[in-house]
């Protein structure tokens, strides 16, 4: 008889602890950050879709087109093009497609480029209502900014 | 023809618990035939989610592999990427510097950490109360962000690398640990409070799915579905890896079997992690974080390795066969959720569905894991 | 001119206007209510769950629930092939109906209330048995197995939570001597501790009894904890499956409009009605403050834990709630017998 007015007052307790908890929760600042209306800012290293990398003096793309990120791409979404004019030491870089639908953000391409010409973006609220607008243009994208 | 008579003759039917379902925690199907409310007979039905991981890890390079590892179970990711590159490294002899398995060791325990803090929103969530979800993720926002700050990614996490990890931690991240630690700590408190001692909580999972340590022997059932029930037995103790055995945290084993227990183990295993990370990150060491001269391309010696690491929902094996080329001749995975999801068809038998509901979240599945 | 006036003061009085006047107000009140305290419930559970509810739709979500009116308004009324063409469309009828008549009686204050009957509790509860019945014969109309198996709950559970309920009821028409709800509130106008919540003349046991009252009306009106009809039914399809758009929300203003009646009446019993706790200016706001807090509380609890099981929930009432409540009463009687 006891143990049973013991279990019901335990468990009446436990019931007003766990509402006491709520209630503290219900006038505390939310922690929420409303989207479209805020956001937030990504960290340094986030990893976004990647691009490319302008050179300081002449503003025109670091990479040579030697193909080593398309080699290290475990999916395969770089396409890189390059032709190599009249006396000149290195390749120049002509077209660098990379196809984000098939993007896994490992990073390997970034870690196997020996010359530093491309890095992550810090860009995530990517929204498009075609696929083609995936199959990103990074030497466009790099005209674009210089602009 | 017999088996139609059966259902004829008897008042048992087939209740479908669907690929789609709010409780299964990912495409799982399961056969119910049930007599009234009791459930007779009980079979997972897989496949819904195959993507062919180890079947893609023989066209890839070694290095190449890696962002796959992530995918197959995306709540304890970094485990998943610790026993490939652990088993990597030791078929190709690569030296990895200490300060390097510090971090490891830290970023996987976090990991563990909001693998755990999901299972328990998810599965008090089954159970009907939704605030204990938001407060979790509350909680593995701040942990997210942290990884987030070295790692740049926040689920699928492509950090360790062969030799190391790929970048270093810093200082804002070892202060936003320790804070957070502390932070955890009353949080657990208040988990307790809120959760654990609540009278509708214990009469749910008290003395409900009892599973026997000699039926986990029969599955091979482990982690916290062993230690549940008796079964003291810890990868990280007993097969140690990596600097594990330089930590001192206890191994939380309950002998009850029911639901309870392995509710228990979980928010146990919580604050061990905790304990772990503290005692790393006061210890860790200054170093490089990548072997300097890791080579490019790995090449394992010709062989075969098993490694096993213990993840957030068991003992987690890999299985290397290599060629000596630089693709993988054969890639294995055991994953700890098929051997526990298995024995869910001998366990439910004779109990009442939101009983079997319980048990079934109480086992901490994760489907994708299952199907690879 | 003087005439017209006269004559709209001669109407004012008239009974039939009168009583044209509360029935427009009930259902402008009941469905304000329906409409409103399902955006209060989700901005409460959004702070609660350390999130702002609803907000786009207005500001603070004012305009959420006409939103959702105007949606459900706007989904397909469908009646599927095999169901009784007549218990089908009239179950939700017979769900609201006694939600809204059990607002006859209700004393809002000392002069609002519609119909000031002397048996006003036993309409109440009167009508509150017919809820339940409705929704067993609308699930019994959808030809659904899985809905007539559900509704068999809900009844088995409804049954089970009616007897403390009542027994308390019971107690309480002990402790005030009628049945008339504005007389039970009369008694209890003194100021905080003339309460029948703090009347330990009648019975030590009287905040138990308000606690199992409360519990009594979460159960009755299938909220959480108790809500395993809308709840389990992610398994096993609820009640009202097979019902779409208005019928749908019928179903749901009637629990809504059920909550504000238990409420009420708890109130009423326990809480003194429009009396002020400090002897002030006692009105209506009064009795909407405390209904409402009340309704607060009962959100409150559905947020904070999980369900219980079927059977635990039946255990509940069977080996907990009825044996107190009928102690309680016993003991109220025998107090109430010798001071």
């Amino acid at each position: 008889m006891i143990d049973y007015c013991k279990e019901i007052f335990k468990g009446l307790k436990s019931l007003l602890i766990g509402m006491g908890i709520t209630i503290k929760y219900c006038f505390k600042p939310v922690v929420t950050v409303q989207y479209p209306h805020e956001s937030l800012k990504m960290p340094e290293r986030y990893r976004g879709h990647i691009e490319l990398v302008p050179n300081e003096e002449n503003g025109e793309a670091k990479c040579i087109a030697c193909g080593l990120c398309q080699k290290a791409c475990p999916s395969g979404c770089i396409t890189v093009d390059g032709e190599k004019p009249e006396g000149a030491k290195t390749k120049v870089m002509t077209s660098f497609v990379l196809d984000y639908t098939k993007c896994s953000l490992c990073s390997l391409c970034v870690e196997a480029c020996t010359f530093s010409a491309i890095r992550h973006t810090r860009r995530y609220n990517l929204a498009s209502t075609s696929k083609e607008a995936y199959i990103i243009d990074l030497k466009k994208r790099l005209e674009e900014r210089k602009k | 023809m017999s088996a139609l008579v059966e259902s004829l003759t008897d008042e048992t039917f087939v209740l479908n618990l669907g690929p789609q379902h709010p409780a299964t925690h990912g495409v799982l199907r399961v056969k119910l035939r049930m007599d009234g409310e009791y459930i007779v007979e009980a079979e997972p039905v897989l496949g819904y989610i195959h993507r062919m991981h180890e079947k893609m890890g023989e066209n890839r390079t070694w290095l190449q592999y890696l962002p796959n590892t992530a995918r197959l179970d995306y709540l304890h990711a970094l485990a998943f990427n610790h026993v490939y590159v652990n088993a990597v490294e030791r078929a190709s002899g690569i030296e990895v510097p200490q300060r390097a398995e510090y971090i490891r060791v830290i970023t996987a325990e976090m990991n563990r950490i909001s693998s755990h803090l999901l299972w328990f929103g998810a599965f008090v969530l089954d159970l009907g109360g939704f605030t204990p979800l938001l407060y979790a993720f509350d909680d593995r926002e701040q942990l997210l962000d942290l990884l987030e700050a070295i790692t740049g990614s926040r689920l699928t996490y492509c950090y360790f690398r062969f030799g190391g990890v790929c970048c270093d931690i810093d200082d804002t991240f070892i202060n936003g640990t320790k804070t957070f630690i502390k932070r955890m700590r009353e949080r657990l408190v208040m988990y307790r409070n809120l959760v654990t001692d609540n009278v509708i909580i214990i009469k749910r999972l008290k003395d409900i799915g009892p599973i026997s340590a000699e039926m986990c022997r029969r599955y091979g059932a482990t982690g916290p579905v062993a230690r549940g029930s008796g079964i003291n037995f810890d990868v990280r103790r007993h097969e140690p890896y990596s600097v594990y055995p330089e930590f001192d945290f206890d191994i939380p084993v309950y002998h009850e079997c029911d639901s309870m227990a392995r509710y228990m183990v979980r928010m146990d295993e919580m604050e061990q992690s905790l304990r772990i990370i503290e005692q790393a990150l006061d210890k860790l060491p200054d170093g490089p974080y990548l072997l300097p001269k890791a080579p490019k391309i790995v090449k394992p010696a010709k062989g075969d390795i098993y490694q096993a690491v213990e993840s957030a929902r068991g003992s987690l094996g890999m299985r290397i066969v290599s060629d000596g080329s630089n693709t993988p001749y054969r890639l294995k995975w055991r994953s700890p959720t098929f051997s526990n999801l298995s024995l869910f068809g001998e366990a439910c038998i004779g109990m009442l569905l939101p009983d079997a509901l319980a048990l079934m979240g109480s086992l901490d599945l994760v489907i994708p894991e299952i199907d690879r | 001119m003087d005439t017209i006036l006269n004559y709209i003061k001669i109407a004012i009085d008239m009974e039939p206007f009168r009583l044209l006047v509360y029935l427009v107000g009930m259902i402008m009140f009941i469905a304000a209510n329906a409409a409103y305290l399902v955006l209060l419930e989700r901005k409460v559970a959004g702070h609660i769950q350390l999130r702002i509810g609803p907000k786009e739709n207005g500001p603070f979500g004012i305009l959420q629930p006409v939103a959702d009116g105007l949606k459900l308004m706007s989904k397909q009324l469908l009646v599927p092939d095999g169901v009784d063409p007549i218990l089908f469309r009239i179950a939700p009828v017979i769900v609201m109906v006694p939600a809204v008549m059990s607002f006859v009686v209700i004393p809002f204050s000392d002069t609002i209330v519609a119909r000031n009957m002397d048996i006003g509790l036993l309409v109440v509860f009167a009508f509150a048995t017919i809820n339940f019945l409705g929704l067993l014969l609308g699930a019994w109309g959808s030809r659904n197995k899985y809905a007539v198996i559900s509704s068999a709950r809900v009844v088995s559970q409804n049954i089970a939570y009616e007897i403390p309920m009542l027994v308390t009821i019971v107690t309480m028409v002990m402790v005030s001597g009628s049945l008339n709800l504005h007389a039970i509130v009369s008694q209890q106008l003194n100021g905080f501790w003339s309460w029948n919540l703090f009347n330990f003349k009648a019975s030590p046991l009287m905040p138990i009894a308000f606690l199992i009252l409360f519990v009594c009306m979460l159960a009755e009106t299938n909220r959480a904890p108790f809500d395993i009809v809308e709840a389990e039914s992610e398994l096993v399809a609820g009640p009202f499956t097979e019902y779409s758009s208005m019928g749908f929300g019928l179903f749901f203003m009637a629990e809504y409009a059920n909550i504000v009646i238990g409420a009420c009446l708890a109130t009423i019993l326990f809480l003194g009605g429009w009396s002020c706790p400090f002897g002030i200016l006692p009105g209506v706001h009064w009795f909407l403050l405390k209904m409402y807090l009340l309704i607060f509380t009962v959100i409150w609890v559905r947020w904070t834990f999980p369900r219980t099981t079927f059977y635990g929930l039946l255990n509940l009432s069977w080996k907990v709630l009825i044996p107190i409540s009928f102690i309680n009463l016993i003991l109220t009687s025998a107090m109430l017998k010798v001071f």
